[in-house]
């Protein structure tokens, strides 16, 4: 028999940190199986920022910049400024991306920085221990609001990739889940247009990544997937926000 | 020899760095340096570099940390309250031991202040100004030649012990105009092999300045500290003016120098016998030239634009042995020559 | 026909495969491997079909698939 999957090497052979059931792991491969197969592994330089994917630099198999909680765009522009041939993308997480860092991401996209953004979101400050972040949801608790998100008090979730899609700079935004063999192989394809669109030159684009944080939900790893598509889906709904019409 | 031409402070700053190969600069606007990134907005497409406005102070020194981590010579200038904001990716780049320069045209504070030239952040300068225990070559020229010398070398002293590199000057030196002559453009740039890019034929590198594992980030500290002293050994810079004699020394830098010299000149034209002691590296600080001239000085007078920062490492150079005064006006008010002598005079007859 | 081979030493017992597998043949063995979870291990390896869902939903990279 033949090996048909193994995984790619893209990435680096190591145990990752995440939490069981996390899905950071498969966006991960994803993210390298597509770089593997468009054949830029020599060519392509991720930009860590801070959360729990912040160690990605760590799994990642080709050059790394770490860089600074919601500053990976700002990085990934000075990098992409000196080499406009290299692949250059941001991992993002969602207490990253959509608070600290809203300028850097925003002005990334009204340039129409030539970089793609991979932006994972799961309503929730993972790696500093579950606190509420701008896109938890209404009533949703978290160890900073322990009596559900009060909007009265801390406003609505913010609708990011809707935001970036509006700036006239970012060419494609989609938003994917990881909940099932057709929406991960949707969410790699995803993958490879925002990489396809950045290397031929038209602009900046953005994946959101619906997924899971069962440790800091405290829902078991299946049943966090199945609360994901009730209740974040619900208010993040996944598709094309926008596409060049060649994609569409 | 080359042709003296008369040059803006901002602008020669800015042109020495495109000579010594700078090729990317970001920055947000904010008085009185805009004439560094406007002069730049037009210099660097000449030269296929690339200039970009940023949304903040903040994003720019992100981007100067990506540049530098991909290999390039960048930089990046600002004033006062805007190099506060750069304080966190400064300190990145000092953790991830990325090469830049960073130019610093102060101005009155503390808060938004106004936008006279000023000395109040030589503390923030000198003692590494984010978190983490790091420290910034800085460099304090008094002139518009000395600040075209020194940003030209700056760019070098950066790669060499790729290290951020801050050029610490006030509103004065940035608007004055002064005839300058130019280096010659820098042919060949030191190679990097740790920077990210294509990599065809090298292992991976990552530039990060995470280290999860608290024993191994104690080797980087010291493996920083040990780069520190190299610096302090190899990279001191000062001036004397007449304290080969001098009974009574004022310890100034940058444009603070210059309204000291024109003090001390009327001072000895009456017969006193003070001299000028004039940091140029501000970090690392000169220690020897002080503890050379210890015995024949009644006292030291830290002359400031501020209500006295260098002067502790004034004293931290002589210890007890002298007294150590301070003279300064604030806020961007500029001290004239006339207010340091008097001061001196003043001082003179308190220790007799 | 197909097989797969599960590091089981890199599984951390999320389940995802066994949810994921259409053949419904993995399931968690009952020792724990040296971090102390129960690994996925595959239990009949006669109808595996070599599809790859359990490597496609793995995140941890812990699955191997031959056809």
């Amino acid at each position: 028999m033949n090996k048909v999957y193994s995984s790619p090497k893209t990435l680096v052979d190591v145990p990752m940190h995440y939490c069981p059931g996390c899905t950071h792991g498969i966006i991960h491969r994803l993210v390298a199986e597509v770089v593997e197969e468009m054949g830029f592994m020599s060519k392509t330089i991720g930009i860590a920022s801070v959360g729990c994917s912040c160690f990605c630099y760590d799994y990642f198999n080709f050059d790394m910049v770490a860089t600074a909680h919601g500053r990976a765009p700002a990085t990934a522009t000075g990098v992409k400024r000196v080499h406009p041939d290299c692949l250059v993308f941001t991992y993002q997480g969602d207490g990253d991306l959509a608070a600290i860092g809203t300028a850097e991401i925003i002005h990334s996209a009204v340039r129409g920085e030539k970089i793609s953004v991979i932006f994972v979101n799961n309503g929730i400050y993972g790696m500093t221990g579950g606190q509420m972040a701008p896109t938890t949801l209404p009533e949703m608790k978290a160890t900073t609001s322990p009596y559900g998100r009060n909007t009265a008090l801390t406003g609505y979730p913010i609708k990011m990739t809707e935001m970036l899609a509006l700036q006239d700079g970012c060419v494609y935004a989609e938003r994917t889940k990881i909940s099932s063999i057709a929406t991960i192989n949707r969410t790699k394809k995803a993958i490879r247009k925002s990489f396809e669109l950045q290397m031929a030159g038209k602009g900046f684009s953005v994946v959101e990544i619906l997924s899971t944080c069962p440790t800091n939900w405290g829902i078991e790893p299946l049943k966090a997937i199945k609360w994901m598509e009730d209740n974040l889906e619900a208010y993040y709904p996944v598709g094309v926000i926008k596409a060049p019409k060649e994609v569409e | 020899m080359a042709k003296k031409i008369l040059m803006k402070g901002s602008e020669a700053i800015a042109e020495a760095a495109v000579l010594n190969g700078c090729r990317y600069f970001f920055g947000y606007p904010i008085t009185p340096q805009n004439e560094i990134p406007e002069y730049l907005s037009k210099r660097l497409p000449e030269v296929q570099g690339t200039f970009l406005q940023a949304e903040s102070e903040v994003s720019a020194i992100y981007m100067v940390l990506g540049a530098g981590a991909a290999g390039a010579r960048v930089m990046t200038s600002s004033s006062s309250p805007g190099i506060s904001l750069k304080q966190e990716g400064i300190s990145y780049m000092a953790g991830a031991e990325v090469p830049c320069v960073i130019v610093n045209i102060m101005r009155g504070g503390p808060g938004l202040g106004a936008i006279q030239g000023a000395q109040p952040d030589y503390w923030q300068a000198t003692r590494g100004g984010g978190h983490g225990d790091y420290r910034l070559l800085v460099l304090a020229p008094a002139t518009v030649q000395e600040a075209v010398d020194l940003t030209y070398q700056a760019f070098d002293l950066a790669d060499k012990y790729r290290n951020p590199v801050m050029i610490l000057g006030d509103g004065i030196l940035a608007q004055i105009m002064e005839p300058v002559e130019l280096p010659e453009a820098s042919k060949q740039l030191p190679e990097k092999a740790w920077t990210v890019g294509k990599n065809e034929n090298r292992q991976r590198n990552v530039v990060s300045s995470s280290y999860p594992k608290v024993d191994e980030l104690e080797k980087v500290n010291i493996r920083l500290h040990e780069r520190y002293d190299q610096i302090k050994k190899n990279e001191v810079r000062w001036d004397s003016y007449l304290t080969d004699d001098a009974e009574y020394v004022v310890v100034a830098y940058g444009s603070a120098a210059r309204i000291a010299k024109a003090a001390i000149k009327m001072a000895r034209a009456e017969g006193i016998k003070v001299g000028l002691l004039r940091p140029i590296s501000v970090w690392p600080f000169p220690i020897e030239p002080f503890q050379k001239i210890i015995t024949q000085t009644k006292f030291f007078l830290s002359f400031e634009m501020s209500t006295g920062q260098m002067i502790d490492d004034v004293r931290l150079a002589i210890g007890n042995e002298r007294p150590v005064y301070h003279y300064g006006r604030l806020g961007g008010v500029i001290p004239l020559p006339e207010e340091l002598l008097a001061k001196i005079k003043e001082l003179i007859k308190e220790v007799q | 026909m197909g097989s797969i081979k599960i590091r089981e030493e890199r599984c951390k017992g999320c389940t995802l495969c066994i949810n994921a597998c259409p053949q419904k043949i993995i399931t968690l063995a009952s020792y724990t491997n040296s971090k102390g979870y129960y690994p996925a291990t595959l239990a009949d390896e006669d109808t595996c079909t070599g599809c790859g869902s359990c490597y496609t939903f793995c995140p941890d990279m812990c699955i191997e698939v031959y056809r």
